[in-house]
């Protein structure tokens, strides 16, 4: 086997090159003093920084990608609890046709998802705010969220629950005590991913949201003016060091979560 | 809640327990997705009155997309896009999947395919921005070229053009033509490689006649994955497509947003769709020997 193993690992760290040319990029502008996003370097400055901070609007739409982000997560996870249990314990009539209507949104293009969402609630009079974002968000983080607590419910040993019941705890206090500490790993992971994606993401969120900005489409606004850009590399900075860290945590949670019930830990997803 | 109510029968894989179970996230699904997406369904056959939707049943608004030029257009080049997105993809992914699969030890798995879903969980809009610096007039790539002397003027096919599109969501969409075929080329039983060889075919004979055919369900997936959204993808075309690169999901954008024409969006919409599906439907149906057999 081993014999290609050489190219194949050429190949690998150009394609991990691929992978990171644009994140390397990032800070390097961020930290340029040049206002246009283009070699030479201009030299070393931290005032894109500052500037950012000046930005009423974008702590705004801080404010509010944070809100909406939350609340996905918190939303999402707990409905994706509901469908993994479902999908790993239980049989049920249109299984198939019901997980698969949840999970549609993993292949549907975002575009879909969001003008069909704005037709309706502009059909049924809502305004649109942030509240609107989350019910697009929640939607959308589901599928991910099943992903991960499949693979935690379908760990769990059932014995141990059925033990629990033989032992006089109720069922409700089986799976407080038994079922959610040891498939707590796969919630948190489920929160944190859910939590970035909503973070993340922009079509649903630029058709929902009316005049509330959040991070996506405020950042998306900015692209139109050249002098803005600088600030929006800060500020991408930050955000990818901010994901890096959260994804650390959620990885490392995970497989920790993997070792206690014995399983091999995968990747995401 | 699911929980608490029921007093028998917890263990037993009953239908009633697992129904009560995927109620809210199915109804969720159920008023948030379905619903919607049946009412775009339905405006595509109504008539667009100015600002509101007529409810006058028509045929008209599919007609306009499939002969208006414009329409056919944007729509070819969408579907044409996603293909060689696709292409390019899973081309590159798998000898990545491959590697990490066939040459990493165990324990390095992990830390490889968390190495390559970091860039997919940083921003998007960023990233897409970011190809926009690498392949401008003064980008990476072109400045890179000229000081090593290659090129004597800055390369301009790409940039605002459907290369730079395709270039940039082949860069998105990299873990999801990755992941599917890794987690096809794990399940292969090692033994059944070895057994090709020890009868006396060569390694490459063995890849193609074992190895390939036992991955084509991970590159069934992947080719799927990478597809379907990318025909839909709003940003990178508009971003670093130019005019030229435009795809369906500006279109519909337009439609719905600067336009106001619902029932066109939806027309445009739901054809892009049953294109999709069409599509794939087909590249399934091609693939149908490598899907049967012990999964």
């Amino acid at each position: 086997m081993k014999p290609g193993g050489r190219w194949l690992r050429v190949y690998a760290l150009a394609y991990l090159m691929f992978l990171y040319a644009p994140i390397l990029l990032l800070p390097l502008f961020a930290f340029n003093k040049g206002t246009i996003i283009a070699f030479p370097l201009q030299g070393f400055s931290t005032q894109w920084f500052e500037a950012m901070l000046e930005q009423p609007t974008l702590r705004r739409a801080v404010t509010n990608s944070l809100i909406i982000a939350v609340s996905s997560a918190v939303l999402a996870t707990t409905l994706g609890v509901f469908a993994a249990r479902a999908s790993t314990r239980y049989a049920f009539p249109a299984k198939g046709p019901i997980l698969g209507m949840i999970m549609l949104p993993l292949v549907l293009p975002e575009i879909i998802v969001a003008v069909s969402l704005l037709v309706v609630l502009l059909g049924l009079g809502v305004n649109l705010s942030i509240l609107t974002v989350i019910l697009g968000h929640v939607l959308i983080c589901v599928p991910f969220s099943i992903a991960i607590l499949n693979s935690a419910f379908a760990a769990l040993d059932t014995s141990l629950e059925e033990a629990a019941i033989d032992l006089g705890e109720t069922r409700l206090s089986t799976f407080r005590r038994i079922t959610l500490p040891l498939v707590a790993p796969g919630i948190i992971s489920s929160l944190l991913i859910s939590f970035t994606i909503s973070l993340d993401e922009f079509i649903i969120a630029f058709f929902l949201a009316g005049t509330e900005p959040t991070l996506p489409v405020y950042i998306f606004s900015q692209f139109r003016f050249p002098q803005s850009v600088p600030v929006i590399m800060a500020l991408g900075t930050i955000l990818v060091a901010l994901s890096v860290v959260l994804l650390s945590i959620a990885e490392y949670i995970r497989r920790r979560g993997a070792a206690r019930t014995g399983t091999d830990p995968g990747g995401f997803l | 809640m699911a929980a608490g109510r029921r007093n028998s029968a917890w263990f037993r894989s009953d239908a009633a327990q697992g129904l009560a179970l995927i109620g809210p996230p199915g109804l969720y699904a159920l008023v948030v997705l379905a619903a919607p997406l049946g009412t775009i369904l339905l405006y595509s056959f109504l008539t667009d009155g100015y600002l509101q939707v007529l409810w006058q049943p028509t045929l008209e608004n599919y007609k306009e997309v499939w002969t208006d030029p414009l329409y056919r257009q944007v729509l070819l080049r969408s579907l044409g896009v996603a293909m060689a997105v696709t292409a390019v993809t899973v081309g590159l992914a798998f000898p990545i999947a491959y590697f990490v699969s066939f040459h990493i030890r165990p324990e390095r798995k992990g830390l490889w395919l968390f190495l390559i879903t970091i860039p997919f969980w940083t921003s998007y809009l960023i990233r897409v921005f970011l190809w926009k610096v690498i392949l401008g007039y003064n980008g990476v790539v072109n400045s890179g070229l000229l000081s090593l002397g290659l090129i004597d003027q800055p390369l301009t096919f790409i940039l605002y053009n459907v290369n730079a599109v395709v270039i940039t969501l082949a860069h998105a969409y990299a873990p999801f033509a990755i992941l599917p075929i890794f987690v096809a080329l794990e399940k292969i039983d090692r033994s059944l490689l070895e057994a090709g060889q020890d009868l006396g075919e060569t390694r490459f004979m063995t890849f193609w006649r074992v190895t390939l055919p036992l991955a084509m369900s991970g590159v069934v997936a992947a080719v799927l994955i990478v597809f379907i959204p990318t025909i839909g993808d709003y940003v990178t075309p508009q971003l670093v497509g130019g005019p030229e690169g435009r795809m369906v999901a500006n279109l519909i954008q337009l439609q719905y947003l600067r336009l106001d024409n619902y029932p066109m969006g939806s027309a445009v919409a739901v054809t892009a769709m049953a294109l999709v599906t069409a599509v794939s439907l087909v590249f399934l149906f091609l693939t149908r020997r490598f899907l049967r057999g012990p999964k």
